[in-house]
């Protein structure tokens, strides 16, 4: 259970693999369920599930849009475990919830972690919970439920913070591919190349996919050269919005990425 | 010192800094130095010199004779309204400008509420001849129009903050993410004790001036430095926290800070933090927080646009905890029949947001002797539109 999955998943030094993050409860309320089959189906290899918060600091317009939009449309913290729940039922590929620390916190962060693991969560993503409180006072609780934590590291993390970043993240490390919020861009420029090539003769002990900014096969080709793989946001949730059929788009999507 | 910050950035259960790694660096860099480069001496006579030649400090301490004889006690009115610019929050400003100079970062961004935060940075902006870009939530311009155009006036960019409802809140999310998007060469002027450490001890050094002169005054005025009773308004509360920052540690001083109760406490359309909100986790810092209990934070509101945010500084966190300061509230109506009655007992029109650490002068009780010192944190030039269109409830 739990982290198993990311551990099995990552433990072959695997390469080219797809991540696909997406906001629960968006653009429907019950959506959630059905968009995760699909990338299942469709050939993705993990899935990201975006926890809405009415606050959302490191997202660029897509991603707050549909965060309010999830929330306008009824999504809760225990909405979404049981969006999951059934998820799980049908989808063998690793669940990461990824969220900002305040709902977690108020729905209780032993009781989210019981649940999130219950449900067949896999592993956590909290961007704004810092590494010294995590290591004091969440660490333990995160274990118990034998759940991966994962962090991220940015252009401007200092060498020896990526090392402890390292030694704490469970399953992989996620690697922001710029200083910047979420959200499709321009084509990769040399000094983010620079950056993926640095993390990758740093020998780190976990693999690395990158974030933020991939869009399409070109920018998924670059980045699964440096990285295990690489995981894409604003992108699918622009096409999410913007399509007439969401099985079918999500299949093509995958597959543009990704082909088989 | 049971009320400074900790070596991790924390006031008892609050503060700390909760950003995501792309701000890391940034915050990192300002905890690492802030408190070398706000000690070193040059820094030091640099800031005192444009508090005193530019701002016009120190300012007076005045004794309101008329509003003193009515609640039978001896009230003393600090004028932060008649530093430049018409606030408080320019005492802030400054420093933070100084501060990004020598951290060699020459562009400047900020959030504002009401504007007056807006317009400080504008200022010092101006002044030190910097980029400025401000971020204001859209129905903010709308509603405070003629400080969007000071803050035009003054040089800076002012950019409308459409998420979320489009108020301080959002504002504050936008100048983050800028933030986020321009580590290298920006620096973030927050306007309050608010944000992730070292942001809310910053400000507070910054704002202390306000009772460090308080003290100096008194002693020239009362023989002793040391009122009974300090009393100030709380919106993320940078005039209170430098209202009260060198009587913290003694006990004997009375202190209270004034929320806005908006229409009530009760009434769903109030920014009374401390009786409405949770520990959570708002713009990089652990704190009390107004959200629901799916932890989705929740709209204040307040008549006074610069009390209207769902947090408090983790200071006051602390504070209200502990119950070194006594947290009250006052209504909009309360706030605005304190403002018309100093206007007319005085000759003096407060900030909407200063009216409210007025309106609990008739609800406390004093001794003829003692001392009440109101921080008088702006001026309600602002607020003409407000006071116009103001009906008293019993006329209506």
């Amino acid at each position: 259970m739990g982290a198993e999955r990311l551990t099995e998943l990552f433990g072959q030094n695997p390469s080219g693999l797809l991540s696909v993050f997406y906001t629960a409860g968006f653009p429907q309320l019950d959506d959630t369920v059905q968009i995760g089959r699909q990338l299942g189906a469709a050939g993705a290899d993990l899935i990201e599930i975006g926890i809405p918060f009415s606050d959302p600091i490191a997202d660029g317009p897509v991603i707050q849009d549909s965060n309010k939009v999830a929330l306008s449309n009824g999504m809760t913290v225990p909405k979404l475990l049981d969006q999951v729940r059934e998820l799980r039922n049908t989808v063998s590929i690793p669940v990461i919830l990824m969220g900002y620390l305040n709902p977690v916190l108020q729905y209780g962060f032993d009781r989210f972690c019981k649940d999130a693991s219950d449900a067949g969560v896999d592993g956590l993503i909290l961007p704004d919970l810092p590494l010294d409180e995590y290591e004091s006072q969440y660490r333990e609780t995160v274990d118990r439920y034998k759940l991966a934590l994962i962090f991220l590291v940015s252009p401007t993390t200092a060498e020896e913070r990526i090392r402890r970043i390292d030694g704490l993240t469970t399953g992989f490390i996620y690697a922001v591919a710029a200083n910047s919020t979420t959200g499709a861009r321009q084509a990769f420029s040399e000094e983010q190349v620079q950056y993926f090539q640095r993390l990758k003769n740093m020998k780190l002990k976990h693999p690395f996919l990158i974030g933020f900014g991939i869009s399409d096969h070109p920018s998924f080709t670059t980045a699964c050269q440096y990285g295990a793989g690489a995981i894409v946001g604003s992108a699918f949730i622009g096409m999410l919005k913007n399509s007439g059929d969401k099985l079918q788009g999500i299949e093509e999507f995958v597959k543009s990425l990704k082909p088989a | 010192m049971k009320f400074s910050v900790d070596n991790r950035g924390y006031y008892g259960d609050f503060g700390g800094a909760y950003v995501p790694e792309m701000l890391h660096p940034n915050v990192e860099e300002l905890r690492t130095r802030y408190l070398e480069i706000l000690n070193d001496e040059g820094f030091r006579e640099e800031f005192y010199g444009l508090l005193h030649d530019y701002v016009g400090r120190p300012t007076p301490l005045f004794f309101a004779s008329r509003l003193s004889d009515h609640y039978k006690t001896r009230i003393y009115l600090k004028r932060e309204d008649l530093c430049h610019t018409g606030a408080h929050k320019i005492n802030n400003t400054i420093g933070q400008i100084l501060l990004a100079r020598r951290l060699g970062k020459m562009k400047i961004i900020a959030e504002t509420g009401a504007g007056q935060h807006g317009v400080a940075t504008a200022t010092v902006c101006a002044l030190m001849g910097m980029e400025c870009t401000v971020y204001m939530g859209q129905l903010d311009m709308e509603r405070q129009r003629p400080n969007v155009e000071r803050m035009r006036i003054l040089g800076a960019t002012v950019v409308p903050a459409l998420s979320g409802n489009m108020t301080l809140k959002d504002a504050t999310n936008e100048a983050l993410r800028h933030w986020i998007n321009r580590p290298t060469d920006t620096h973030y002027i927050i306007g309050s004790v608010v944000g992730p450490h070292p942001y809310p001890d910053m400000v507070a050094r910054f704002q202390s001036v306000i009772s460090e002169e308080i003290q100096k005054q008194l002693m020239q005025k009362e023989g002793n430095p040391y009122p009974d009773t300090v009393i100030a308004c709380v919106g993320g509360g940078s005039n209170a926290a430098g209202a009260f920052y060198h009587f913290l540690e003694d006990e004997h001083v009375q202190l209270i800070g004034v929320e806005a109760a908006g229409k009530g406490v009760d009434s769903g359309h109030s920014a009374a933090t401390t009786v409405l909100g949770k520990p959570g986790v708002i713009h990089g810092s652990k704190t009390l927080l107004m959200q629901t209990a799916d932890g989705q934070v929740v709209e204040p509101y307040s008549i006074s646009a610069g009390l209207d945010y769902p947090g408090i500084g983790p200071l006051h966190a602390h504070l209200f905890q502990t119950g070194r300061v006594s947290f009250q509230h006052a209504t909009d109506d309360e706030a605005m029949e304190a403002g018309l009655e100093l206007s007319r007992m005085e000759g003096i029109i407060p900030a909407i947001e200063s009216a409210h650490a007025l309106a609990t002068l008739k609800k406390n009780q004093f001794d003829p002797d003692d001392v009440v010192v109101v921080s008088l944190s702006g001026r309600g030039d602002k607020d003409l539109e407000t006071y116009i269109g103001w009906k008293p409830k019993n006329d209506e």
